[in-house]
């Protein structure tokens, strides 16, 4: 989309005003700095997707548009989580990131702080396999994804 | 050489061939003001409220085909603006709102008239522009036409800082505009339009629905022709009255909610329809799964977002109408051999009868004025020339059904929003551009209170308007429904302590008349034609129990109408 002011409005309040659901929303500048692009993800049946489709693409900021689920594609999402570890708790929770591919990213004498990437599943499986009582505090990015193959979102 | 924002508006404004500006003065567009002042190319009709600013400009786009343009300041004033601006947006009227903002150091800081006008109009707009640097200004307001105008037209409003119009730069009126991000289509897919060829010269039950897309498209002259052609039945919407001739034997008279019960047993019963630039109101489909369930459907419109939207649709075609009715009717001439004569002959046969109930009778009386009875006599002294405004309620409803439109651009109501007080501000707007036309603005005792101060704007700029009252003391379309869903428990449609319009128009420096007897309707409203120069207040005092018929109501299907 045109990096506007105001666009990203257009959008959220376009899902608001008709009532769809935004179940996540990414956006950032692109490589052309009057652009930014945007990720979001909706569920819906196939009627009101091609609703939503129509709806977005009639923004005027809107510059193009892609439904990645048309095709095979890849899905991110980022998790920073922080979790209390101490004495032989931190063992376990470092075992667990090894597992996830996670890595730790900060640290101090009470707790870890670790950054995951990978589908969305993976970061719930993650959180699910701590131990509750050990989480502090979470934050997701929320999905960004790409085509897979030589497709690509080019205006 | 350098000119400052405020002067850069109003040349702009000029060279895009804008001779009418409807506003209202305050202060984060004083600069504007003060360069409207020292020119004279482009006049500014002062209105009495914000609200009357952006309806007379609406009016003045529906009548003219051109776009509307209305000015108003900071704050309230564009707050009052946004009623019409909205209005606008639901019937896709083109019209462009240039609203003052506080300066550009200022906002964001609660600074006094300071609302943030891009916000609360954004879901109200085809688009809206915050201008944040002088250079920006020319173009961005050449964006805020372009947009309105073309694909689907609709209001754009330009939000202007009150430092931008003081500000220089060069000015150079952008002639052309080219936006990566908007690219409308106008030619519909030959393919496709070959297919609804194919399916229409199959149909045995052929229906044409038409919108108000045909009349802001221009499609008028070639959808008569193509109906003609092909001899099939049409109806149109609210919105679309007047693309196709009123008095035409294949017309069909309004479909929907308050439309002929031929219209809409055609629609119920079609194997074919053919809807073209209209959207599928649920005012038009009733239960929509009910809805033409026997038809394949082709669907015509310029909006994609609109095709399959509420119904699904068998042929899409995206396009403006009237290069897609062109491509139809080229197509159409080329194939050999027409419609199924007999199987059509049938169809009209069974529309006849459908007919013969005769769904808008109503019974006339001697002592009471009914008050279709005016409209059907409003129709005949002006010969169906005249150009009517409606405001929101059962005038609108029976002003649709009794009076004729032969000609696109001669019927303005607020269709999609149902704006009360539409009426009057849409009149002027109206008159403006046709300044030696009739307009009558056909309207109630409650609407017509709801913009009544334009009254005054009427006087300044010697706007002969006619105003048709139909005057039941009652909000008739909430009574309406009351007494048919509510047991009669009329709650709060009853209008008491109605002033005298008589005094109140003469009190404004117009004629007013009060017709009471069914015998002087006529003569009254020939009267009031023949004051060419004068706005003429008739207030009409109708029968308080008339009710809108044929009547589908609320989730029922088509072919389940209330007749009487």
């Amino acid at each position: 989309m045109e990096n506007e002011a105001g666009a990203l409005s257009r959008v959220a309040g376009l899902f608001s005003a008709r009532g769809y659901n935004i179940e996540s929303l990414t956006v950032a500048p692109t490589e052309d700095a009057s652009m930014s692009r945007m990720t979001l993800v909706t569920r819906g049946s196939e009627e009101i997707i091609e609703q939503i489709t129509k709806q977005l693409n009639k923004l005027i900021d809107v510059i193009k548009l892609q439904d990645l689920t048309e095709g095979t594609h890849i899905e991110r999402e980022m998790l920073l989580i922080k979790v209390r570890a101490m004495n032989s708790g931190r063992e376990e929770v470092m075992r667990l990131t090894d597992i996830f591919r996670g890595s730790i990213i900060d640290v101090t004498e009470q707790s870890f702080t670790i950054e995951i990437t990978g589908a969305s599943e993976k970061l719930d499986a993650f959180i699910e396999a701590l131990d509750k009582e050990l989480i502090i505090e979470t934050v997701r990015s929320g999905v960004t994804g790409i085509a897979r193959g030589e497709k690509s979102l080019q205006v | 050489m350098e000119l400052t924002g405020a002067e850069i508006l109003v040349r702009f404004l000029k060279d895009e061939g804008v001779r009418h500006v409807f506003g209202y003065p305050g202060g984060a567009v004083l600069h504007i003001y003060d360069a409207l002042y020292k020119q004279d190319k482009v006049e500014h009709i002062l209105v009495r409220h914000e609200q009357g600013a952006t309806h007379a400009a609406d009016g003045y786009a529906r009548a003219t085909g051109k776009p509307g343009v209305a000015l108003v300041t900071s704050g309230p004033g564009a707050t009052n603006a946004v009623t019409g601006i909205a209005t606008a947006y639901m019937d896709s009227v083109p019209m462009v709102v240039i609203t003052g903002q506080v300066p550009t150091n200022l906002i964001g800081n609660d600074a006094f008239q300071e609302v943030d006008s891009v916000g609360i109009t954004r879901p109200c707009v085809k688009h809206n522009f915050l201008v944040k640097r002088v250079e920006d200004l020319a173009i961005t307001l050449k964006r805020a036409f372009y947009i309105a105008t073309t694909g689907r037209p609709g209001p754009v409003v330009v939000d202007v800082p009150k430092d931008i119009t003081a500000a220089k730069t060069d000015y150079v009126f952008p002639r052309k505009v080219e936006m990566r991000s908007y690219k409308p289509v106008t030619k519909g897919h030959i393919g496709q339009i070959k297919r609804a060829v194919k399916l229409m010269l199959s149909a045995e039950r052929p229906m044409i629905y038409t919108g108000g897309g045909v009349v802001l498209g221009g499609g008028s002259q070639l959808l008569t022709e193509m109906t003609r052609l092909l001899g099939f039945p049409i109806t149109n919407t609210l919105m679309g009255l007047g693309a196709y001739p009123g008095t035409d034997k294949q017309f069909l008279g309004m479909l929907g909610m308050h439309g002929t019960y031929e219209a809409n047993m055609a629609m119920h019963h079609c194997d074919v329809l053919i809807a073209i630039g209209a959207r599928f109101d649920d005012r038009v489909t009733g239960n929509i799964e009910k809805f033409c369930s026997k038809a394949k459907i082709i669907h015509v419109d310029i909006d994609p977002s609109s095709i399959s939207k509420n119904v699904r649709v068998d042929i899409p075609i995206v396009g403006t109408v009237e290069q897609v009715l062109r491509d139809m009717l080229r197509i159409l001439k080329e194939k050999k051999g027409g419609p199924d004569k007999a199987a059509i002959k049938a169809w009209w046969k069974q529309i006849e009868e459908w007919r013969k109930t005769d769904c808008l009778k109503y019974e006339t009386s001697p002592e009471v004025i009914k008050p279709q009875f005016v409209l059907e006599n409003l129709y005949k002294v002006t010969r169906g020339n005249a150009y009517v405004t409606s405001d929101v309620g059962q005038h609108q409803m029976w002003a649709a059904q009794f009076y004729k439109f032969s000609k696109p651009y001669r019927w303005i109501n607020s269709g999609g929003l149902g704006t009360m007080g539409f009426g009057l501000p849409a009149a002027m707007g109206v008159q403006i551009a046709h300044p030696r036309s009739t307009v009558a603005c056909v309207t109630g005792e409650g609407s017509i209170q709801m913009c009544i101060q334009e009254l005054a704007t009427c006087l300044q700029y010697g706007l002969p308007i006619k105003i048709i009252t139909l005057n039941n003391r009652f909000l008739g379309m909430v009574r309406q429904w009351q007494e048919f869903f509510y047991e009669g428990r009329y709650a709060m449609s009853y209008m008491e302590s109605l002033p005298d319009f008589v005094k109140l128009a003469e009190s404004y420096g117009h004629v007013g008349m009060r017709i009471e007897d069914p015998a002087d309707v006529a003569p009254a409203l020939k009267e009031a034609m023949a004051m060419k120069k004068r706005l003429v207040f008739m207030d009409f005092v109708t029968d308080q129990t008339e009710n809108v018929y044929p009547m589908i109501p609320a989730g029922a299907g088509l072919n389940e109408m209330i007749l009487v």
